[in-house]
């Protein structure tokens, strides 16, 4: 028997008629067998042909890697599935908003390296900023990081969204 | 004349109510007979059936009858089992039998009411969220708020039970929708826009496979439920490969019936309670071929010992049945039936001829396991063995067209081990999800399906019990069903398992206050028959198909006795237990690890 196979992250791109329940069938099949959800990301991406794109990031063995793909791919209103991570060069961002509540020095850091970082103010108050941040989900930590001794109070990330590098679509 | 007919005429293409779009969508789709049960829910499609000729309605007596039943119809046919019941516990009651078509691959529609659209939500009366609760247990599901798109609906859903890996489908059917008028449309029309399963395998995976099985010293083929599936054709291609190669054949439990069982290549069916030569060919083979099986547990036992020096090729229709508990070096994607033909097909063009010395002495190696008569009893003057009474049975039906079904326990195995098939679609059972209580309706739905054959329901006591209602529906419609029942007044495999893994402490597996079965059985109006000798057995048995008529017979077997060989949970391959008692049984059978597996 082999030996005890890693546990590898990966993006998986799924593309599925929009209909009631199609989310259900998706996030049901993770739970139901056991299957890790990350991240997931789901809206309308054709409204013509009612087809929505989910972005899943999940983590296993590469068997189970490969089962998961496999049983999406088995799901009757499911057309296509791609694993970004093994099919070649891919973008991954997400966005996250961030509020910060604080005064004084801790206020005019925040701002500082929501600059460094590239984050947006959306809204602020005396006492407060919310900062949009765009990006890959290593660049999004590390900014809520070193925002948290800086009276970070609240998250809200969308999830990870994938798209293959190239002419290459979907 | 009916009011699904004249929708047909062209003069009258009007709209159809929801009520006869449904039934002239089954008639379209060549069904002749349902299952079902009706409720406040369905009443507008029980309307619509009182006026019509086309469908035959089976009025089962609860609604998880309805299922089985038509599961037995499906895997007896090879058709589509069609199923109607009310919203609410009416579709709660299905999901049993949902469960385990949806485990075993079979194609059933299953038709649940549900609350008019506007109600939905509201918990109003006999409202349960239908779709929501089996989507876990069925291929796919329906909710249809919408006249206009049910026509549709119906197509794609025969379309989705039947390809690919089958497996059943609810549509839920809100009132309101069955009373509105919409559009038909044909099956003609409707092509499925995302599910489109491959049936032809790729011509590079058949080369490998072939390379594989050139080479092979130590080949067995372990062919699965998948050959059933894909048709009779099937069969009769995995037959011909086994006979042309010489290799010797394993069959899983839903898969029996595939490769004849007289054929000397047959090594009977492997798994926990298989035989020790096919398990133990399984174990030491360098080459498995394995055909619509998907290395359940049962079969497997302990993963990590599984088959440890051979190289596999896996054939199956969905390919999220490869790899799934065991890697092989050859995935194939594939219709069964398909498959076989492309692989003989690279046969005959390579001339391929295996390894005639190699496969010698591995036949005498499996020879030599053979001679163990892992199967073997001794039959004593006072009591009925139930291996015995099984092969009474099977010696005295066996020139005759004969269905076996049977519910769960020791009793499916001893039927799977010594009833000896040699068809396909003879053998119906619960294996999956192990379901008490499937027999009973499966046989009914067998019987509808093929009026002129013997239909046998090997029972036990328990399980039996579980879904005994049915015996009315068999009265009514006068089905010579034979309900078989092998008492032991145990759950036999759960005693088994406590004297194996808890001390022999029997909690609550004695059936205590059991039914007089004769009595019973002449209650619903059927014959009851019992049997408690062995020198009696073979007159009541021949007096059971000699009737003409639902019969219950009622056979008292060993109480004590147990179903070898196994694999105990947890064990490899090579580590069956033969029997009972002597130098085969160790002190413990069973590991840490294993007492925690089912």
């Amino acid at each position: 028997m082999p030996v005890p196979q890693p546990i590898e992250r990966h993006t998986i791109s799924v593309i599925a008629d929009n209909e009631p329940g199609v989310l259900a069938r998706i996030v049901g099949l993770f739970s139901g067998r056991g299957y890790n959800i990350e991240s997931l990301t789901v809206a309308e991406t054709d409204a013509s042909a009612h087809l929505s794109r989910f972005t899943i990031v999940t983590s296993g063995t590469p068997m189970v890697i490969e089962q998961i793909k496999s049983q999406l791919d088995r799901l009757v209103p499911v057309h296509r599935v791609r694993d970004m991570t093994l099919g070649g060069p891919h973008v991954e961002r997400e966005l996250a908003l961030l509020k910060v509540v604080a005064t004084g020095e801790k206020r005019v850091e925040s701002l500082r390296l929501a600059d460094v970082f590239r984050a947006k103010v959306i809204d602020s108050t005396i006492q407060s900023f919310v900062f949009e941040i765009t990006g890959a989900t290593d660049k999004v930590n590390a900014f809520i990081d070193i925002l948290r001794p800086l009276g970070l109070v609240e998250v809200s990330r969308t999830g990870v969204a994938a798209i293959a590098r190239g002419t290459e679509a979907m | 004349m009916s009011s699904v007919a004249d929708a047909t005429s062209p003069d009258l293409r009007a709209e159809l109510t929801g009520s006869e779009i449904v039934l002239k969508a089954l008639v379209d789709q060549g069904v002749e007979l349902i299952f079902g049960y009706p409720g406040g829910a369905v009443l507008p499609i029980y309307d619509a059936l009182f006026q019509q000729n086309a469908l035959r309605h089976i009025l089962v007596r609860q609604e998880g009858g309805a299922v089985h039943a038509a599961e037995g119809y499906a895997r007896s046919t090879g058709k589509v089992g069609v199923v109607l019941v009310t919203s609410g516990p009416g579709a709660t009651n299905a999901v049993t039998g949902l469960t385990d078509a949806l485990m075993d691959s079979i194609p059933v529609i299953c038709l649940t009411g549900q609350v008019p659209t506007h109600l939905i939500g509201n918990d109003a009366f006999q409202e349960a969220d239908t779709t929501g609760i089996t989507r876990p247990c069925t291929k796919h599901n329906y909710l249809v708020k919408d006249v206009r798109q049910l026509a549709r609906v119906m197509h794609e859903a025969f379309h989705v039970a039947t390809s690919g890996r089958p497996g059943p489908v609810v549509i839920d059917l809100p009132k309101d929708v069955l009373f509105a008028k919409g559009p038909y449309v044909g099956p003609e029309a409707v092509k499925h826009r995302s599910y489109n399963p491959r049936r032809v395998p790729e011509q590079a995976r058949i080369a490998e496979a072939v390379d594989l099985l050139m080479k092979a010293k130590r080949p067995i083929v372990y062919g699965g439920g998948g050959i059933i599936n894909s048709g009779p054709e099937a069969s009769r291609l995995v037959t011909e490969f086994v006979r042309r190669s010489g290799f010797p054949c394993t069959l899983t439990l839903m898969g029996l019936g595939a490769v004849p069982a007289a054929d000397p290549h047959f090594l009977g069916m492997l798994g926990m309670h298989g035989s020790y030569e096919a398990n133990m060919a399984m174990h030491d083979c360098d080459v498995m071929f394995a055909i619509g099986s998907r290395f359940d547990d049962r079969v497997t036992g302990r993963l990590s010992a599984f088959s440890p020096g051979s190289r596999k090729i896996h054939v199956d229709i969905d390919p999220s049945s490869i790899n799934k508990n065991v890697r092989v070096e050859v995935p194939v994607v594939g219709d069964v039936a398909e498959t076989m033909k492309a692989i003989l097909a690279e046969w005959d063009r390579r001339r391929a001829e295996p390894d005639r010395k190699a496969l010698a002495t591995w036949w005498e190696q499996i020879e030599s396991w053979r001679a163990r008569k892992c199967f073997a009893f001794a039959q004593g003057a006072d009591v009925i063995k139930p291996q015995y009474a099984v092969q009474r049975l099977y010696e005295l039906t066996r020139d005759r067209e004969t269905f076996i079904t049977t519910e769960v326990g020791q009793h499916q195995m001893w039927a799977a081990q010594l009833y000896r098939f040699e068809r396909p679609n003879r053998w119906m059972t619960s294996g999956g999800l192990g379901t008490m209580g499937y027999g009973l309706p499966a046989a009914m739905g067998v019987q509808l399906a093929h009026p002129d054959a013997l239909v046998v329901d090997v029972a036990g006591e328990a399980s039996t019990l579980m879904n005994i209602q049915e015996l009315s529906t068999i009265v009514q419609y006068r089905l010579p069903v034979k309900v078989f029942i092998l008492n032991n007044r145990y759950m036999g495999m759960v005693r088994q398992w406590q004297e194996l893994l808890h001390g022999n402490r029997y909690s609550e597996s004695y059936m205590d206050a059991l039914p007089d079965f004769v009595k019973l059985a002449e209650a619903f109006g059927c014959v009851g028959l019992r049997c408690a000798r062995p020198g009696d057995l073979d007159g009541v048995i021949r007096e059971m198909m000699a009737n003409g008529r639902p019969t219950v017979v009622d056979v008292a077997v060993d109480e004590k006795e147990n179903c070898f060989p196994m694999i105990p949970s947890g064990a490899a391959h090579n580590e069956m237990i033969l029997g009972p008692s002597g130098k085969d049984s160790p002190g413990k059978p069973v590991s840490e690890e294993g007492m925690v597996l089912v």
